[in-house]
């Protein structure tokens, strides 16, 4: 790539790629793109773009075959998109090797349709002109930070560009004020996509009024929920759109430094990034004197090593500083004093992701998606029980019930909805009761969860609250920080509670002790983690308080997920004494003659329920 | 905390050294400088920490305090295949607990353990983020997704158990 000296040099790269790209349409009789995330490459992505890469070239077929980020469709990887010359693009599910001879025997050289195709369920903001302008009529789902995910290149900075990439830091730097800018993000009405749900334009104004010589921009991209994947899509799919809204941000706020703190855990998505870096920098994105004005700006990476708590942002920045990721109290925000005693903006890698379109296409544009007090779109990374596990993406006061039914496909083997979770540990369990509720930041606060970053969990009928209570305080007593005593203390007896109840030895009282408590945690913590800990807990017992009253009264637990209280039991009339069951219980619980109805010895038996999986007569009775 | 005593070579003391000269020997680096000592010795053992320590100039317990801290980290060696079972929400409702119970079970190891020959390690993790494979494990860098306690068996022939 050459370097970029000026607006009207980015402008005139973009006709350029423009017309390459329409030169190589018009001779590739067709292009495919397959998705290499993460969960695209854990499923064997890699292999199937050689396969098409290869046998494409065997087969004499004109053909570019790229690879891109997540289209979304988590449940069907790997997935592939198959453009034919002159025709819509079409998208494939579950493609092996089989199915993808099939896709270039049948659907690329003779245009009959395959199976595995997957209908494509939104539409998507943009700004190119080569592609026709959003119209979210329809569809559920419009895509705003995932516009470029699963269609672009993410390795490939022309990509990004010949979609209209880093125009919008040249319209910030060329057209507006740092003022003006803020104003513009303040008026889109765009709030932090983190959890937290602060105002975006807000932060960046305060920031921008803190006095300093030196200031800093943070993209916190410390995905710590676990159910959450949204950032981790992103930075793997569409880095450039982040390293873009954080220069614009710094040109905002004065800043001449960026920072992104990314989980180590996710190396595809830091070398995707360090890459973009890279590129952004050859091309004078990033760096000094970009696009030949007085503005600089680089960004480097900060590596998290597996700390939920530095999510919070001031624990986010003493990580970053090397220390401990413990919280501090706010005030001074980092607004005022953060990265090393400087004013720092941090923002979330979704609140980011939104920032080119809102320059692009308007404020007042963003304004007219979602509700009242939440604009815009927010990203959920649908998984658990469901059908279809994945990426969506709705305007703010679409229901639970058309992301959770519509989109997602309901609940898999046909099982009863029981629960959804939101906001992960931080946030609560909603019910069948809450289905039409509208997704914004006030309802699910009012309903006694939260947005959180947008990991969104499904349950079904054979999922235990109490449990799910017990598995999330489990996560809070071992992410504690140990710094302030409600959260290091009151978790832990919280969770030994929980545990109590899940053996069975539960009673009204501590019933009563776990309400209590949890309310004084959640009143008398530190920071955001240990103020939202209780929330599991406390919207458990608002939701499903006769299962808690089974578990303590009748020593029972509906779901059959509390060990200590079931029984196995073999039931004569179905046993044919084949043995099976005796001869994998692991502890030898099981006894009986050959072809005789055998028995359980509940002294010995270990409640694994390997004997309920192997035996074919569904002898085996839990109680 | 393993209390068994190593002795580093020299040559392991420069590489060290090297590392932290690459970050300036900059103590605000210090959370880099031990991804990248992992990354050579496979964990953080005392004697690691106490060379960092050093060449960062900062107190071993600092040092300490941080390894501790953050669970990336860890004081005990993995085995040559570190096996780590996803416990994020959604590998949790989808049975992530029967199959760590499956490999505990047949490698007779618990958590944080390894195998007496040194070839397999267990450990859970919080949330690889590829939840649309939930349950997931991890074998090295390889992500195995759709793991049921069936398969375990299978998954641990391909590293010749």
């Amino acid at each position: 790539m050459i370097r970029i000296g000026s607006m009207a040099a980015l402008e005139d790269i973009r006709k350029q790629l423009l017309q390459e790209q329409q030169t190589k349409q018009q001779e590739n009789q067709v292009v495919v793109k397959v998705a290499l995330a993460t969960c695209g490459i854990a499923s064997g992505a890699r292999d199937i773009l050689q396969f098409f890469s290869a046998e494409l070239e065997k087969r004499n077929i004109e053909a570019a075959v790229l690879q891109t980020g997540c289209m979304g469709y988590c449940y069907a990887e790997p997935t592939v998109e198959v453009c034919r010359r002159g025709q819509e693009p079409v998208i494939f599910g579950y493609v092996d090797e089989k199915r993808a001879d099939d896709i270039i025997e049948n659907y690329i050289k003779k245009g009959v349709m395959v199976d595995g195709l997957i209908p494509k369920n939104f539409s998507t903001a943009c700004h190119c002109e080569h592609e026709p302008q959003a119209v979210p009529e329809k569809s559920k789902q419009i895509r705003i930070a995932l516009r470029n995910c699963g269609v672009i290149d993410p390795a490939s900075i022309e990509d990004y560009i010949l979609h209209d990439g880093y125009h919008a830091l040249a319209d910030v730097l060329n057209r507006m004020t740092p003022e003006e800018a803020i104003e513009e993000v303040i008026a889109s009405g765009l709030k932090g996509r983190g959890g937290g749900g602060f105002l975006t334009g807000q932060k960046w104004k305060l920031t921008r009024q803190s006095q300093s010589a030196q200031k800093y921009v943070v993209c916190n991209a410390d995905e710590g929920d676990p159910g959450a994947f949204m950032d981790r899509s992103i930075l793997e799919g569409d880095p450039h759109s982040v390293i873009e809204a954080m220069a614009i941000c710094a040109y905002c706020i004065g800043a001449g430094q960026g920072l992104v703190y990314i989980r180590a855990e996710y190396p595809l998505a830091i070398d995707r990034l360090l890459h973009a870096i890279g590129q952004a920098r050859e091309a004078g994105l990033l760096g000094s004197h970009i696009l030949g004005t007085d503005f600089h700006f680089d960004i480097s990476l900060r590596y998290g090593a597996g700390a939920f708590v530095c999510g919070e942002e001031t624990a986010l920045i003493h990580s970053m500083e090397g220390h401990r990721g413990e919280p501090t109290v706010k005030p001074p925000f980092p607004s005022e004093a953060g990265y090393l005693g400087k004013p720092t903006n941090v923002n979330n890698v979704e609140t980011f992701a939104c920032i080119p379109l809102i320059f692009r296409l308007g404020a007042a544009w963003f304004n007219t998606i979602g509700t009242a007090n939440s604009k815009g779109t927010k990203v959920f990374a649908l998984a658990g029980k469901i059908n279809k596990v994945g990426l969506v993406e709705v305007p703010m006061g679409t229901t639970l019930r058309d992301v959770i039914f519509d989109i997602g496909g309901g609940i898999q083997h046909d099982k009863q909805f029981k629960a959804v979770q939101t906001g992960g540990p931080s946030g609560g369990c909603l019910t069948a009761k809450h289905l039409d509720t509208p997704i914004d930041y006030e309802n699910l606060t009012k309903a006694g969860s939260m947005m959180g970053s947008g990991g969104m969990i499904v349950m079904d009928e054979d999922d235990c609250m109490v449990s799910v209570a017990k598995y999330y305080l489990d996560f809070t007593v071992e992410e504690s920080c140990g710094k302030c005593s409600p959260c290091r203390i009151g978790n832990k007896r919280l969770h030994e509670i929980l545990e109590k109840i899940t053996r069975g030895e539960g009673s009204m009282d501590d019933l009563n002790k776990l309400r209590n408590l949890a309310h004084v945690v959640k009143e008398t913590s530190l920071c955001g983690l240990g103020q939202s800990s209780p929330n599991p807990v406390l919207s458990t017992m608002e939701n499903f308080w006769e299962e808690y009253l089974e578990h303590v009264s009748d020593k029972k637990c509906r779901a059959g997920v509390c060990k200590a209280m079931m029984k196995y039991f073999i039931l004569e009339e179905h046993c044919v004494g084949c043995m099976a069951c005796a001869r994998n219980c692991p502890v030898n619980a099981i006894s009986g003659e050959k072809k005789m109805p055998h028995t359980i010895d509940q002294s010995i038996c270990i409640k694994c329920g390997v004997c309920f999986e192997k035996c074919k007569f569904n002898a085996i009775e839990i109680r | 905390m393993s209390h068994i005593k190593i002795q580093l070579k020299e040559a392991q003391v420069n590489q060290l050294k090297e590392v932290c000269r690459s970050f300036d020997n900059d103590p605000g680096e210090l959370i880099n400088v031990l991804h990248k000592a992992q990354g050579i010795f496979g964990y953080l053992p005392a004697e690691v920490q106490e060379v960092v320590a050093r060449e960062l100039q900062l107190p071993v317990a600092k040092v300490y305090g941080v390894v501790t801290f953050y669970s990336f980290f860890t004081m005990q060696p993995k085995g040559l295949h570190p096996i780590s079972i996803c416990m994020g929400t959604a590998c949790y409702v989808r049975g992530a607990e029967k199959v760590l119970d499956e490999f505990r079970r047949i490698l007779n190891i618990n958590v944080g353990e390894s195998t007496a020959d040194g070839k397999f390690s267990i450990s859970c993790l919080r949330c690889v983020g590829a939840c649309g494979l939930a349950p997931v494990v991890t074998i090295g860098e390889k992500v195995y997704g759709r793991v049921s306690p069936d398969g375990v068996k299978d998954i641990l022939r391909e590293y010749e158990f």
